[in-house]
């Protein structure tokens, strides 16, 4: 994965509160094999009338979106992280996001930062002529305007996005105690262990 | 030792590491894999040179995109599937499972179905385990007692290769329900009114536990429909503690322990339940008596209401955002303010889903429709059952004649008109009565208005041509 240190640019101000996945990616754009060009498909039934803020030449190719709370809830498509990362977004800010989405968000380098409600409408301010910076090391969100808001974020994911960890490379490290913890479920529980080869 | 909730007790018995920042390792006993969240996670363990660590702890299904439609032609020759994207995804894990050694039932196997459906059904969901699926609705094993919870394509990759998941614990949430449901109100209405009292992003951050005496008098088929959709209120994981119920559900599945190991695991799971004096950090109460048969309104999940009442004026909510989420709905459904719900038509009935695709779903269904006829305003109505052995038993108790003389069609299994990624979709503007879990914008089709309700409901609906309180089709016993 690559390294992320911080997010600069003009944002998406979006705002919508309860952002499902189907929104974000509609399941008939799901039947990919590969993870790339989901951004096309990207808030389909919104842009149809061609006046949403994804289809304004203002804010084309920004790297950050602005959004109400609960982001991402619903289904746990991470086809939905990819849509995102295909249209170019390497942020999301909101007062809060559902908890799968934020978990693919991060295994795609993908931020999301939660603020304060008062924090996201000034950003929605903001957004609408000039850019926003985010910076994972101080774990700030700062304007041109002398804004400046700190957020919190799981010590163990920030420093896979800082150093661009593969995390399933970070885990086979631990392969001895996960084989110990194999051999005490065999003896203490063979039922567990058996799975799709238990006895007929 | 300090007094636990049943979510703490699984927890602690799958910790492999823990972080010094908190992150711990946490052991994954099964995995469901469909084909629709997996491709890439196979694809990335073939470019890394990658195995699965542990075959036999995972079971795939192809449920999400193969049609309901027959599968197979008058000589037993398999029909390919027509969407050459659909087919790519089959082909990719029916390539997948046994190149990596998985157990695999394909799209003609008499155990295939939607793996929320299968999972239990063969056994392989057991009291205790940690149970992941690229699906959200994992958390429907929760039913059995398992700690079960959706996951993304990445960590499907990382539970192939790892058998393990890095993971935070949760906080706990408690939701009692008191009481007990009234005649023709069902674990759906249930859990409806729930995610309606608590909202979409009531349970982030948590598991849910449910308690009460509602829960330990239902049957696995009803707990299985609550936690089903514990995501949908906001909460990753639902658990219901397993009991004699249960046990009596799993004994003699296919994948379930036999013999000593039987009675060894029954001791175990007689120890998994939230002991006297542990706390939750959050509790909510639910007063059973007042549940209505329940539809919604809207387009988010939250969006309920019984079915004697009305549609809500938007500016009735205090909150600016949900107002204009509330209107946003109402232009997208087609409704007004103030409008009967019981006055709704509706042009579609869908019976089927990982939250009311099971037997007894179908003989509720099948009991309101019995000797009856859809109405003329339904112009596509289906019956999905959720697994091929959930379709012979309802066969063998002639419920599939029930639903076909009444008017509507009997399909294969699968996720069907749930989401619109395979042939079953709704039309635009139309609406439908659906047993699915998900009324969001777009989700059965583009355009598609969806009211969710119960199978009963859906029944009662394709009766009337319009969403309709069940407790006036109920019959006097013969």
């Amino acid at each position: 994965m690559e390294k992320v240190t911080e997010v600069e640019g003009r944002a998406y101000p979006f705002g919508m509160k309860n952002v499902d996945t189907d929104i974000i990616i509609p399941a008939h754009f799901l039947k990919t094999v590969t993870r790339d060009g989901l951004g096309e498909g990207a808030f389909e039934a919104l842009r149809k009338d061609g006046d949403s803020v994804f289809d304004n030449p203002e804010f084309a190719g920004a790297p950050i979106v602005i959004a109400g709370d609960n982001f991402g809830c619903g289904s746990s498509r991470e086809h939905a992280a990819w849509a995102l990362l295909d249209m170019g977004v390497k942020a999301v800010i909101a007062p809060s996001f559902s908890d799968i989405f934020s978990g693919n968000a991060f295994k795609n380098g993908i931020l999301t930062v939660a603020l304060p409600q008062e924090a996201v409408d000034r950003l929605m301010e903001v957004a609408q002529t000039d850019s926003i910076t985010i910076d994972l090391e101080n774990q700030s969100v700062s304007t041109p305007f002398q804004d400046r808001w700190t957020f919190e974020i799981d010590p163990f994911r920030k420093n896979c996005l800082l150093e661009g960890l593969d995390e399933v490379g970070l885990t086979l490290q631990s392969d001895a105690v996960i084989s110990a913890f194999e051999d005490r479920l065999r003896r203490e529980q063979p039922w567990v262990a058996s799975g799709t080869k238990a006895a007929a | 030792m300090t007094a636990r909730t049943l979510y703490e007790k699984i927890w602690d018995a799958h910790v492999v590491a823990q972080r010094e920042d908190g992150t711990c390792l946490i052991f994954i006993d099964r995995h469901l894999v469909h084909e629709v969240t997996s491709p890439q996670a196979f694809e990335a363990l073939r470019m890394a040179g990658r195995t699965v660590r542990r075959p036999e702890l995972t079971l795939a299904v192809p449920d999400h995109n193969v049609p309901t439609t027959a599968r197979v032609d008058a000589a037993g020759k398999r029909i390919p599937i027509a969407d050459p994207q659909s087919a790519q995804q089959l082909a990719a894990l029916e390539k997948n499972a046994p190149e990596f050694g998985i157990r695999y039932f394909g799209a003609t196997a008499r155990e295939q179905g939607i793996v929320h459906v299968v999972g239990p059904e063969q056994g392989f969901s057991l009291p205790g385990t940690t149970i992941v699926c690229g699906d959200s609705h994992t958390a429907c094993h929760g039913g059995v007692g398992a700690l079960a919870f959706g996951i993304g394509t990445s960590e499907v990759e990382h539970v192939l290769a790892t058998q393990t998941l890095q993971l935070r614990k949760s906080k706990t949430m408690e939701v009692r329900v008191e009481g007990d449901l009234g005649p023709g109100v069902t674990a759906k209405d249930l859990i409806m009114h729930i995610v309606g009292a608590i909202g979409t992003a009531g349970g982030t951050g948590h598991v849910i536990e449910y308690r009460g005496k509602v829960f330990e008098q239902m049957s696995i088929e009803a707990r299985l429909t609550v936690c089903n959709m514990s995501i949908e209120g906001g909460a990753r994981a639902g658990l219901i503690a397993p009991d004699e119920t249960t046990f009596a559900y799993l004994k003699d599945r296919p994948l379930a322990p036999k013999g000593a190991e039987w009675d060894e695991a029954v001791a175990y799971w007689k120890t998994l339940h939230t002991d006297e004096g542990a706390t939750f950090d959050k509790s909510v109460v639910i007063d059973a008596s007042v549940i209505e048969p329940t539809v919604t309104w809207g387009t988010s999940p939250e969006d309920t209401v019984g079915i004697s009442g009305a549609v809500p004026d938007p500016m009735s909510f205090a909150d600016p955002n949900k107002q204009r989420a509330a209107q946003a709905s109402l232009d997208y459904m087609g409704l007004a303010p103030g409008q009967k719900l019981a006055e709704v038509e509706v042009q579609n009935i869908f019976i089927g889903s990982c939250t009311n695709s099971r037997i007894e779903d179908m003989r509720a269904a099948a009991e309101v429709l019995r000797g009856r006829k859809v109405h003329p305003n339904i112009k596509w109505g289906i019956v999905v059952p959720g697994s091929g052995l959930v379709k012979l038993q309802a066969e063998a108790e002639g419920l599939d004649k029930v639903f076909t003389e009444a008017g509507l069609e009997w399909r294969e299994p699968g996720c069907s008109a749930c989401l619109g990624m395979n042939p079953d979709k709704v039309p635009a503007g139309e609406r439908s009565a659906s047993t699915s879990n998900r009324n969001f914008v777009g989700r059965q089709g583009p355009g598609a208005r969806t009211h969710l309700v119960s199978p009963a409901m859906a029944a009662a609906a394709a009766v009337t041509g319009r969403l309709t309180d069940v407790r006036e089709l109920v019959r006097e016993p013969a």
